[in-house]
C-alpha cells in the first residue's frame, strides 16, 4: 500500500470536513430533534418534511440547488458576498454540502433517544422546579446522549462519503476540495492507477470501522452511566 | 391551604368543567380512571393550561384566563408524586434526593435533606444507582424528593397503586407524614377507598370530569357501601399479637379478636368486610365463628336500599351490613343491644 501526499491531503482534509459538518450540525439537530418531540406548534408536519427531503433527494440535485442558492447569483450567495465570504469551491463548500445531506441521519438518531425519554421525567422535573431550558440540559440532554452519539456517528461516516453534492458545490480541486471519495473517483478513471484506488479504500474501510467501534464504546459507556 | 378552582380544559373526547374551593391540609381527589383526576394534577401543576378559568392558591393567583396570568410550573411550587416513581435514571439516588432542593431559593429551604434522610430512612440507599433500589424504595426517594423542593403543595398521583399490598401500607406513614411532620398541604389522588380513609380527611369525588360530590371518607364509604364488591371495610388497627391453638389473638382497644394466622407485627392494620359480620339479637350458645361482641348500635345509615349498622365496641367502632328486612326483624335501633359473629378469617392484614 502506498500513499501520495496527495492522496495525505485528500485524508485529512475528508477527516476534517467530517468533523467540521457534524459538529456544526449537532446544535442544529439536537434543536430539531427537541422541537419535533417535545413541542406541539403550526407547522410541525413541514419541519419534519424539510428534515428529511434531504434523505430522499438525491445528493447532486441537493448539491445543485446548493449551487443555485450560495453561487455568484443566488440571493444568500450575493448576501455572504458583500460580507467578503465566498463558500464555492472551497472547504468550507464541502462541510455544508456535507452537513445538509446528513442532516436527517442526526436528526432522526436524536429524535429516537428522545422518543425514548417517558415524557412524565421532564413533567416531574418541572414540578421540582426546573425551568425548560434547564429540565432541557439537566434531564433531557444527557437522556438522549445515547442517540446524540448513534446520530453523530452516522453523520460523520454519512460525511466522509459523500460524493455528489460535494462535486458539485466545491468541485473536485486536488489539495483543497478533493477528498477521500473525490480522489477515489479521479484514480478510478484512469486504468493504471487501480493500486492507488485500493489505497485510499483501505484507508476509508480502516476510518469507518473506527468510528463504528467509537460508537459501540461510547454507548455502552452511557448505557451504564445511565443506570440501564 | 386554600385552593380555589374554576377551570375548563377540553381534551380530544373529554372535557373537564371543575369548580371547588378546597381548604384543609389533606384533601382527596377520588374517582375511577379516565374521570379526570390526572388531567386535573397536571392543570393545577401548570403541565397543562386550561382553556378558560382561574386557579388561586391560598390567594395568589397561578392561572387566570381573564387576567392573563399563567405561571410556569417552577414558579408554581406545586410538586407532584406520580403513580411510577419517575427517578432520574441517569442520576444518582442522591442526586435524585436532592434535584429538587438544588432548584430551591434559600428562603424557601424550610426542610433540609439532613432531617429528610433521617425521617424516611434513607441514608442506606443515597450512594446506589436507581436501578438497584426496589419499587418501594424508588416511591420513599421520589417522595422525599418532591419534599425536597419545598412545595406548597404537594399532588399525590396515586402513588401507591403500583406498589403491592405490603409495600403500600409501609408507604403511608411516610406519605402522611408530608403533613404531619412537614406541613405541606397535599391533594391526594385514589380510586382506593381504604387509601382514601388512610390518607385524607376530606374528599371530593369527581366523575367523567365534574366535580359530584364533596365529602368525608367516611361519608364516601357509607355511601358506596352497597355498591362496592367488599361492602364498607372496616379498618381495624390491632397490636400485641399472641397465639392462640392454631389461631392468633389480637388487642383491639379492650377487646380481644382471634384472627388467622398471617404476619405477626407489633401492630397492624386489618380490613373486614361489612358483609362478612353477622348480628343476633340474643347470645347464640354455641357458633363456629370464632369471635362473639358484644355491642350496643350507635346510629344507622342507609345505602341503595341497605341498612349500614355503626356498633360501638367498648369504644371501639364496626359497621355491619344487613339488608332491610333483617333490620325490621331484629328490630334494630339506636341504642339496642346485638352480638357481632365475625369468623378468624374473615380479616384481611393490610400492613
Amino acid at each position: 500500500m502506498e500513499l501520495t501526499p496527495e492522496d495525505i491531503t485528500a485524508i485529512v482534509l475528508s477527516l476534517k470536513v467530517a468533523f467540521a459538518a457534524t459538529a456544526l450540525s449537532l446544535p442544529l439537530g439536537f434543536a430539531a430533534a427537541w422541537l419535533i418531540v417535545f413541542r406541539t406548534f403550526r407547522g410541525k408536519v413541514l419541519l419534519e418534511v424539510l428534515v428529511n427531503l434531504p434523505l430522499t433527494l438525491p445528493p447532486v440535485v441537493i448539491g445543485y440547488l446548493l449551487l443555485l442558492l450560495l453561487g455568484k447569483n443566488g440571493w444568500l450567495g450575493q448576501l455572504l458576498a458583500s460580507a467578503g465570504i465566498h463558500l464555492i469551491f472551497t472547504w468550507k463548500a464541502a462541510v455544508i454540502a456535507s452537513a445538509v445531506v446528513g442532516f436527517p441521519l442526526l436528526v432522526r438518531s436524536i429524535r429516537l433517544g428522545m422518543e425514548s425519554i417517558d415524557p412524565l421525567l421532564v413533567k416531574a422535573s418541572r414540578t421540582l422546579g426546573a425551568s425548560w431550558l434547564d429540565s432541557l440540559l439537566s434531564v433531557i440532554l444527557p437522556l438522549s446522549m445515547k442517540g446524540i452519539i448513534a446520530g453523530s456517528s452516522l453523520m460523520f461516516a454519512r460525511s466522509l462519503g459523500e460524493f455528489g453534492a460535494t462535486i458539485i458545490l466545491a468541485g473536485n480541486i486536488p489539495g483543497v476540495t478533493q477528498t477521500i471519495p473525490l480522489a477515489i473517483y479521479d484514480y478510478a478513471s484512469s486504468p493504471s492507477s487501480t493500486a492507488m484506488a485500493l489505497s485510499l479504500c483501505f484507508v476509508s474501510i480502516v476510518i469507518s470501522v473506527a468510528v463504528l467501534f467509537l460508537h459501540e464504546l461510547l454507548s455502552r459507556k452511557i448505557d451504564r452511566s445511565n443506570g440501564l | 391551604m386554600k385552593l380555589h378552582i374554576d377551570i375548563e380544559k377540553t381534551l380530544g373526547g373529554f372535557s373537564l368543567q371543575l369548580t371547588t374551593d378546597l381548604s384543609g391540609e389533606r384533601v382527596g381527589i377520588f374517582g375511577d380512571s379516565g374521570s379526570g383526576k390526572t388531567t386535573l394534577i397536571h392543570l393545577l401543576s401548570g403541565l397543562l393550561r386550561p382553556d378558560r378559568g382561574e386557579i388561586l392558591l391560598d390567594g395568589e393567583c397561578l392561572f387566570s384566563s381573564k387576567r392573563g396570568v399563567d405561571l410556569s410550573p417552577e414558579q408554581r411550587r406545586i410538586a407532584i408524586v406520580f403513580q411510577q416513581a419517575m427517578l432520574f435514571p441517569h442520576l444518582s439516588a442522591r442526586s435524585n434526593l436532592l434535584y429538587g432542593y438544588r432548584r430551591c431559593s434559600d428562603a424557601d429551604r424550610a426542610i433540609t435533606p439532613e432531617s429528610l434522610i433521617e425521617l424516611f430512612q434513607l441514608r442506606p440507599l443515597l450512594q446506589r444507582r436507581v436501578r438497584h433500589l426496589s419499587g418501594g424504595e424508588k416511591q420513599r426517594i421520589a417522595l422525599a424528593r418532591a419534599v425536597l423542593s419545598n412545595p406548597r403543595l404537594l399532588l399525590m398521583d396515586e402513588p401507591l397503586s403500583a406498589l403491592d399490598d405490603t409495600l403500600r401500607f409501609q408507604i403511608i406513614p411516610y406519605l402522611k407524614s408530608v403533613s404531619e411532620e412537614f406541613r405541606i398541604p397535599y391533594l391526594f389522588i385514589s380510586h382506593s377507598m381504604t387509601e382514601m380513609r388512610l390518607m385524607a380527611e376530606q374528599v371530593i369525588v369527581v366523575k367523567g370530569g365534574q366535580l359530584v360530590e364533596e365529602t368525608t371518607p367516611e361519608g364516601l364509604a357509607r355511601s358506596r357501601m352497597a355498591l362496592s364488591q367488599g361492602g364498607y371495610l372496616n379498618l381495624l388497627r390491632l397490636a400485641d399479637p399472641v397465639a392462640d391453638r392454631g389461631l392468633v389473638a389480637w388487642r383491639w382497644g379492650r377487646n380481644t379478636l382471634l384472627i388467622s394466622p398471617d404476619r405477626l407485627e407489633e401492630r397492624a392494620l386489618f380490613e373486614l368486610s361489612s358483609r362478612d359480620i353477622i348480628l343476633f339479637r340474643k347470645h347464640p350458645e354455641a357458633i363456629s365463628a370464632r369471635n362473639l361482641l358484644e355491642c350496643t348500635v350507635k346510629e344507622m345509615f342507609d345505602a341503595d336500599g341497605r341498612v349500614g349498622v355503626v356498633l360501638s365496641v367498648n369504644g371501639e367502632q364496626l359497621v355491619a351490613e344487613i339488608v332491610r328486612s333483617a333490620a325490621d326483624e331484629l328490630g334494630v335501633a339506636a341504642g339496642s343491644t346485638l352480638f357481632a359473629a365475625i369468623k378468624a378469617s374473615a380479616f384481611r392484614q393490610l400492613g
